[in-house]
């Protein structure tokens, strides 16, 4: 029998979705705009912010709404505590869309300074991140979204080594300082976008296990 | 680690030729409170009244296993079971003060005990009351009948007589369920205040209550104890499945 209060963690899960298609799309259209120089596509993402802001005010109200007139325990009260850190996630990673959308729009103004390759990468990879550890959330598949947290590694390295070539060439040219700056600011924003994916699958191993798994490599 | 002030090893328990409880193991530490909590019919009650031997008013029913108070088994046979329920208070589900004033209700137990000398009775009596949290509503009107009081009051008062004779443990059963949300909100300030001084055990069908008022939480299902934990973790993380459905509403 279903609950008139599972329907209720339904929809706030549905919100939460949403929210995260949303992000997805946002992180996308921006790095489309970097790389396909589409100051249409980087001008919409910067417009799209909001809703994103308001998608987890309206998330938040409903968890803690939930919370006071439900009093949920074990899982229920786990699963709102964590559908609304995951929703603080989400739109940090939007915000990340919103940097690297305001980085394309300056970097388009100028001539490419070079063939994008570990940008895209790196965007591929956090993209990744995210969606599978979303799945994860939804189905309830643990071991998957702690696979995930070890690919953190893959695009912190990337970021390494474009911050190396950018410094690079940094030290040759002096007029590609403003540009390599951009594209290290791209570079750390998708890097922070891994992060949160990271934190999201955290999230989710405490929702289905209980167990409270955050700083543990970091202090091993 | 304090050592349990009770436990409870393979305790089984019939109704006649119907089993209520079956292989029940707890241990109960002092000074904390614990919450028994489980549908209908699970045996919280009846474990209960197993500890301080309230069953025994029951015909045909039969206990086995070994429930030891202090180390000293409840059911051997040289226990006297008035001094065990001088030890072991109970507080019930609904109100029962005696028909008499309000300072001979909760001097009922001592003047059984003995006491005759005023001073040192109205002393018990006033310190009684004001561990029930009771004195500053009834100080002027000790006097009165106890059956003049409200619902709320009744059952503070039930808790006054209860330590007046300075139990170790109060046992309460339902003690909130005929009683406002005030009045309940003000019980379990008191539970938690008396958990100082006596170790509390309380049955309860309100887990909202189980989870404000108690330390530790057994879970009870058809006469079996399905998780005992902290309370925090069996209301935040049971490990059985059937404790979070029956935490989480989805049964029970």
């Amino acid at each position: 029998m279903e609950l008139h209060f599972d329907q209720e963690l339904t929809q706030a899960k549905d919100q939460l979705l949403r929210m995260a298609s949303l992000a997805e799309q946002a992180v996308t259209t921006a790095i489309q705009g970097l790389i396909q120089r589409d100051d249409v596509a980087a001008k919409r993402v910067l417009d799209g912010d909001n809703q994103l802001d308001l998608l987890q005010k309206e998330i938040d109200e409903q968890c803690v709404a939930l919370i006071a007139l439900r009093q949920p325990k074990a899982r229920d009260l786990r699963f709102l505590i964590v559908t609304m850190k995951i929703a603080a996630e989400l739109e940090r990673i939007g915000d990340q869309a919103v940097n690297i959308a305001n980085r394309a729009r300056l970097l388009n103004r100028e001539p490419q300074l070079k063939p994008f390759v570990d940008i895209p990468r790196m965007f591929e990879l956090t993209r990744d991140m995210v969606r599978t550890v979303l799945d994860a959330f939804v189905y309830g598949k643990l071991d998957v979204a702690k696979q995930v947290i070890p690919h953190d590694d893959e695009v912190d390295n990337l970021e390494v080594q474009l911050h190396r070539e950018l410094t690079s060439f940094m030290l040759e040219d002096p007029q590609t300082i403003t540009r390599s700056m951009n594209l290290i600011g791209v570079s750390h924003s998708l890097e922070r976008i891994g992060d949160h994916a990271v934190n999201i699958a955290e999230e989710v191993v405490y929702l289905y296990e209980g167990r409270d798994i955050r700083h543990e490599t970091k202090n091993a | 680690m304090d050592k349990p002030i009770i436990q409870i090893t393979d305790a089984n328990f019939w109704y006649g030729a119907k089993q209520a409880l079956f292989d029940v193991n707890v241990s109960i530490m002092p000074h904390q409170t614990t919450a028994f909590i489980g549908p209908s019919g699970c045996g919280k009650s009846t474990l209960l009244r197993c500890l301080n031997r309230m069953n025994d008013l029951i015909l045909g029913t039969r206990v086995t296993g070994r429930i030891a108070f202090n180390d000293h088994d409840v059911n051997a046979p040289d226990v006297d079971v008035i001094e065990l329920r001088k030890q072991i208070g109970m507080v019930f589900q609904k109100s029962n003060p005696f028909p008499k004033s309000v300072f001979d209700n909760v001097a009922y137990g001592l003047r059984i005990q003995g006491m005759t000398d005023k001073t040192e009775l109205e002393a018990r009596v006033v310190k009684s009351l004001k561990k029930a949290a009771l004195w500053e509503e009834v100080k002027d009107r000790l006097h009165e009948s106890a059956l003049m009081m409200s619902g709320g009051q009744q059952q503070r008062l039930c808790i006054a007589r209860a330590i007046a004779v300075e139990p170790e443990i109060i046992l309460m059963d339902e003690p909130c369920s005929a009683l406002d949300p005030t009045a309940t909100a003000k019980i379990e300030e008191l539970i938690q205040d008396l958990e100082k001084d006596y170790t509390i055990i309380i049955v309860t069908h309100n887990m909202q209550q189980a989870a404000r008022c108690s330390d530790y939480t057994a879970f009870f299902y058809l006469g079996r104890l399905i998780e005992f934990d902290a309370t925090n973790k069996i209301f935040t993380n049971p490990t059985n499945k059937q404790t979070e459905d029956y935490v989480t509403g989805r049964f029970g």
